[in-house]
């Protein structure tokens, strides 16, 4: 048999120095050498402890190359090829589950690895690490496991690659005379490994006598129930118990045909106290596809640190024992006897539909006992596939009120993308529209569906509806009302906007969405007469736990700018309106109709008292025509962001005579609510300890009873923005001016950094949309990191295309203060999908980037 | 000093001139320059030799500047007249070399954002010219040793008045209705204003010890397009600026049929088009300056604004 050997000395990526043969007896007894990854204990210094990291099938320690450059300098950092795999010796007999964790042991003794252990485990290294693991319960100081699995759960059928792989005797054929397995394998790598990279993983496996062990391995995958290694693997799974004292990291790649989310599950369900982080686009070789030894990394530190895993925020939430709990339906029940109008549905000629304040706590009340009564446990998640209206308030409050989340992703997120969060958020129940719960099925969402309105029996059929919300009414209107979720349950899941990568999911308990409803009652000086048109997505739901009728206009409210200002006028009259709650896409489309108003429609707006707009910055002269429109009212706009709303409000009247500065004025933070500001270090990235001294510019970081309790399944994301113990990360940067006000500059993702230091983009760009020939500008980087130069890219109708005149050009850098490498013309700048106004100035900088770079790049 | 009586080199000249050193001149010419001098091609070892006796540094910037013309002239006036002050300058234990360079000695047609000074590779250099120079300034720097510094300073597109290599051609051009953009001039290019290249020669010849064996791009630091650099060249010197456009293809193309009808018709002077101006008007070029200027301790003191200001002045001079 061959002997082990050390690998070609020019794999990219695999430093030569890590590498050396081990001799260590195989489970029959026999010497056997093999070939190890690692780097200690030789470096200067005590290491830190051992990270053993234990490979799949068919790969070999290779795949761990990054972990061993992210911590070979601090840890010993120790990656064997299994027997048969690999650069390791090739040996004539069949290595099953059970031998491997003893060979695994017999070379850790030999290696005389020492605690503190971090065991690393991908695919079926995972039971082999576990193995190990449970039988070093002494050393083991924590676990991450990517893509891997302890059993075949339940309710998962057998993954179709390794069925394929295992059919009769195709297993030979597929795995080891052929490189069919091998190649499927590395195949699957999102985006594709570069060719150096696959030969690399390749080059152990070049002749069909070295794959005989990853045949074999497929082979002992316990598919069977009478399968040898299935007692094995079941120990393994069984043994976790023995664990749970370790911090357990899940690093996932969920675009995984042999590992699926359902695996995921099974894992979260064994190993309780396990953090997540699932990689959103990441498939099964996860460590090729996202930044997993970063994160593997910053999990070492805490291991190290002795920090515990508690990043989440609750326990400072729990209510004083002088305020009584004021729940999310606690405004319903106060009016559960009232008969007057709650919510107003607008359809194009008047109301569509009014449900009473009676009608609307009943439901909620009969419609939330009937949930819990068909297995809605507290807790559960639910998706909700229902357009804003009576309908989604009854079923967001009966949701709540039995304990259960609502998963809320709006349509804004095309349907690609709300696949992705719901199917990520893991949700149990279904509610929808007919729509809605075609689409969940299109997505695959498994568990209770329930249908908002009753369809004809085929399509009940066809869609798979357990229930409909009036039979769960009926169910629920004997049975005892829900038990009251507490401060700390979860309640809500909802999503980011997705302008910058993947959508977020974004957990908050109850104590942080009541302190939500108190903060915009107190910032708003909210009274119970008020009365809400409602045009904005999150708002449209608040009505009833702010206690105050609501009305949606007749809109598509994913896309605010299909409120015109008749139909904004028709909801105020339905109601008498005080307050009007509209998108800033919203408020440009109602100042863009507001000619179409009639006198009695006029006399209507002018009632309102309150406008308020959010979710992007408002330009103050919509700001003002908007208001206008109203009667010319008080107008605010507060800032905040799906994680925290409201950070801090300001009003039209302070905007107007708040002077300039460098940045959109956002306003005092609101009562509650701490501001500081993290600033950058010349590489742009927010180092800095936070702090709250004038024009410092910096992340803005927010602490508040009301900010999110944690990224969901996101765990290095939810790290790095809570790394301020109580504070959350905005990713927005800006300064607070010497009165306490917040200005925002932009994004941390869009800052500038050249050699004479770091520029902000909105200040240049409000300076420069105040001259005449510009509609809308970007102010980006190009070039590397460090070494940029700065670029503006503008709208200017009446110029040509291209490199701007001199004569603009000269303007822009005087407007700016700022010497513009360019000025780039283009016809439109790329504006997000949600807001239609927030500028992607990543796509900007990657175009200006191509154009600059004399690629001859269209500037569209 | 080789190359004093090109508008860089007399630059240079003059600074050391003015600070009180001692300036010999080797030159092909008869101008007749304030400092002393040595007639003799940069060719005839025998000349370099002479002319550097007694000596304590050398500036080295005789080179042959051309878009087109046979390798033989481009490798025996590049490289061998390196391979001559490199010779001399150990003959007489002279300590002190700086290289004069050139950026597209490392520039192999991709484009470059705030580059690096990336090692000279003659075999991927574009052109005679590029590819002569990458051959000298590697055989210049492999010179160095215990007893010879040698630094390479390779400055971008150096740009003035009294300039007739790039103003006087783009203004030429311009004037009769021939200078046009490729790819609408979008490129970022960087490029330096004449007197900031020879401050940072003279601070290379101070710094040679402290950097010796390493090379260096120098430029204003200003990276912009070529279009806003044509204009404002062309607005100096009161012609109207470039406004027809073509695409690459086109420009790249004609210029390989100038190439080959230039060398086969054996006209002198310089074509109006060849792929390597086609390729180095459309490309990014753009280089890093943080380590330059702190290696050489030295920062451009006239910013390209008013460098056009002192081209316009320049023009409008000749002109009255």
């Amino acid at each position: 048999m061959t002997s082990a050997s050390l690998p070609p000395a020019d794999l990219p990526g695999l430093d030569p120095e890590w590498s050396r043969i081990v001799s260590a007896p195989d489970a029959a007894g026999t010497p056997r050498n093999w070939h190890v990854l690692d780097t200690g204990p030789s470096g200067p210094g005590e290491p830190v402890g051992t990270v053993l990291c234990v490979h799949g099938n068919p790969t070999w320690s290779y795949t761990f190359r990054s972990i061993v450059a992210a911590l070979g300098d601090t840890w010993r950092v120790v990656a064997p090829d299994h027997l048969g795999m690999g650069y390791s010796e090739r040996t004539d007999r069949l290595h099953t589950l059970a031998d491997r964790i003893d060979e695994l042991g017999s070379l850790t003794d030999e290696l005389d690895v020492k605690g503190p252990v971090l065991v690393v485990a991908h695919d079926w290294g995972g039971p082999i690490a576990l193995g190990w693991a449970e039988r070093h319960t002494d050393i083991v100081t924590g676990v991450a496991l990517l893509n891997t699995a302890v059993s075949q759960p339940d309710d998962a059928s057998v993954p179709p690659l390794i069925a394929a792989a295992r059919a009769g005797r195709m297993l030979r054929t597929v795995t080891q005379r052929t490189r069919a397995f091998l190649d499927g394998t590395l195949r699957l790598a999102h985006p594709a490994l570069p060719r150096d990279v696959a030969a690399a993983y390749r080059a152990p496996y070049r002749e069909a006598g070295r794959r005989r062990a990853i045949a074999d391995f497929v082979a002992d995958i316990p598919l069977e129930t009478d399968h040898p290694s299935r007692i094995t693997l079941d120990q393994v799974g069984e043994g976790l118990d023995a664990l749970r004292n370790v911090p357990v990291l899940l690093l996932w790649g969920p675009r995984d045909p042999v590992f699926a989310d359902r695996y995921l599950r099974d894992l979260q369900r064994r190993l309780p106290q396990a953090q997540t982080h699932r990689f959103e686009g990441a498939g099964h070789l996860v460590i090729e596809d996202a930044p997993v030894a970063a994160a593997i990394a910053r999990f070492a530190d805490d291991l190290a640190a002795g920090r515990t895993r508690e990043l989440r925020v609750v326990p400072a939430l729990l209510p004083t024992s002088s305020t009584e709990r004021r729940t999310l339906w606690s405004g319903l029940e106060d009016r559960a006897e009232d008969s007057s109008v709650a919510v107003v549905e607008m359809g194009r000629r008047g109301p569509a539909r009014a449900i009473t304040w009676k009608q609307l706590a009943s439901t909620v009340r009969d419609l939330s006992a009937g949930l819990t009564a068909v297995g809605v446990r507290p807790e559960d998640r639910v998706a909700l596939l229902v357009p804003p209206g009576a309908d989604l308030t009854a079923v967001l409050y009966a949701t709540w009120r039995a304990g259960a989340v609502p998963v809320v992703a709006d349509a804004g997120l095309g349907l690609p993308g709300l696949r992705r969060a719901l199917r990520g958020a893991n949700v149990q129940h279904v509610i929808g529209v007919a729509r809605g719960l075609s689409a969940a099925k299109g997505m695959g969402l498994s568990g209770t569906y329930i249908s908002v309105g009753g369809f004809a029996p085929g399509l009940r059929r066809a869609l798979g509806v357990d229930y409909t919300v009036a039979e769960l009414a009926q169910i629920g209107r004997q049975l005892p009302t829900s038990t009251t979720p507490s401060v700390t349950a979860e309640a809500a899941v909802l999503f980011t906007s997705g302008a910058t990568g993947p959508a977020k999911g974004v957990v908050y308990r109850h104590a942080q969405l009541e302190a939500q409803r108190d903060i915009i009652t107190e910032t708003f000086g909210i009274r119970p007469e008020d009365r809400l048109v409602a045009a904005f997505a999150p708002f449209a739901l608040f009505g009833p736990a702010l206690g105050i009728p609501s009305a949606v206009p007749a809109m598509d409210i994913t896309k605010p700018a299909t409120l015109t200002s008749r139909a904004m006028a028709d909801a105020i009259a339905a109601i008498d309106a005080t307050l009007v709650f509209a998108a800033p896409a919203a408020l440009r489309n109602i100042v863009r109709t507001a000619s179409t108003l009639d006198q009695a429609q006029r006399e209507r707006c002018g009632r309102v008292r309150l406008l308020l707009s959010a979710g992007a910055p408002v330009p103050r002269d919509t700001l003002r025509a908007a208001s206008l429109v109203l009667g010319g009212c008080e107008a605010h706009t507060p800032y905040g962001m799906t994680e925290a709303l409201p950070v801090a409000d300001v009003t039209l009247a302070e905007l107007e005579s708040g002077g300039r500065g460098n940045g959109v004025l956002v306003g005092h933070p609101v009562s509650g609510v701490q501001v500081a500001i993290s600033p950058l270090d010349p590489t742009g990235a927010a180092t800095g300890a936070l702090t709250d001294t004038p024009d410092v510019t910096g992340e803005i970081c927010v602490r508040g009873p009301h900010v999110k309790d944690h990224y969901d399944q996101l765990w290095a994301t939810q790290r790095d923005s809570a790394r301020d113990h109580g504070w959350h990360r905005t990713g927005d940067i800006g300064h607070l001016d010497p009165e306490g006000r917040l200005w925002v500059e932009g994004r941390i993702a869009h800052i500038i950094t050249t050699p004479a230091g770091v520029v902000t983009p909105v200040g240049p760009e409000q300076r420069i949309e105040r001259l005449d020939p510009v509609r809308l500008a970007a102010v980006v980087g190009v070039g590397p990191a460090g070494r940029q130069a700065v670029v503006a890219v503008v709208e200017a109708p009446l110029q040509d295309k291209g490199v701007a005149s001199l004569d603009l050009t000269d303007a822009l850098r005087l407007a700016a203060g700022v010497e513009f490498a360019a000025v780039l013309v283009v016809d439109e700048l790329p504006v997000d999908i949600r807001h239609n106004s927030k500028i992607d100035r990543v796509q900007v900088s990657q175009m200006a980037s191509e154009v600059l770079a004399g690629r001859g790049g269209a500037l569209s | 000093m080789t190359g004093a009586t090109s508008l860089l080199g007399a630059g240079v000249a003059e600074r050391l001139v003015a600070r009180g050193d001692d300036v010999v001149a080797l030159q092909r010419g008869d101008a007749n320059p304030s400092w002393p001098h040595v007639r003799g091609d940069i060719r005839d070892a025998g000349i370099v030799d002479k002319a550097m006796r007694n000596i304590d540094a050398v500036v080295h910037a005789a080179a042959r500047v051309s878009v087109v013309g046979d390798w033989d002239e481009f490798e025996s006036v590049n490289v061998g007249g390196t391979q001559n002050v490199v010779d001399a300058a150990r003959a007489h234990g002279i300590p002190r070399l700086v290289q004069v360079s050139s950026p597209s000695v490392a520039h192999f047609g991709e484009p470059l954002m705030a580059a690096d000074a990336d090692p000279a590779d003659p075999d991927r250099a574009h052109g005679h010219y590029a590819r002569s120079k990458a051959m000298a300034e590697q055989l210049a720097l492999d010179a160095a040793d215990g007893s010879l510094d040698v630094v390479a300073v390779r400055p971008h597109l150096v740009w003035g008045p009294g300039d007739t290599q790039l103003v006087g051609r783009i203004v030429e051009r311009a004037a009769s209705g021939r200078l046009v953009l490729i790819d609408g001039g979008t490129a970022l290019i960087d490029t330096t204003y004449l007197d900031n290249a020879a401050d940072a020669l003279v601070a290379a010849l101070d710094r040679v010890h402290e950097v010796s064996g390493e090379a260096f791009v120098v430029s204003n630091g200003e990276p912009r397009t070529v279009a806003e650099l044509l204009t404002r060249i062309c607005h100096a010197a009161g012609v109207p600026g470039p406004t027809r456009s073509v695409p690459r293809s086109v420009a790249s193309g004609a210029g390989a049929v100038v190439e080959r009808t230039w060398t086969a018709t054996r006209r002198d002077g310089e074509p109006p088009m060849t792929r390597f101006l086609a390729e180095q008007l459309s490309t990014a070029h753009w280089f890093d300056q943080g380590r330059t200027q702190e290696q050489l301790q030295w920062a451009p003191k006239v910013p390209l604004a008013e460098g056009f200001e002192r081209l316009a002045a320049s023009y409008s001079r000749h002109n009255v």
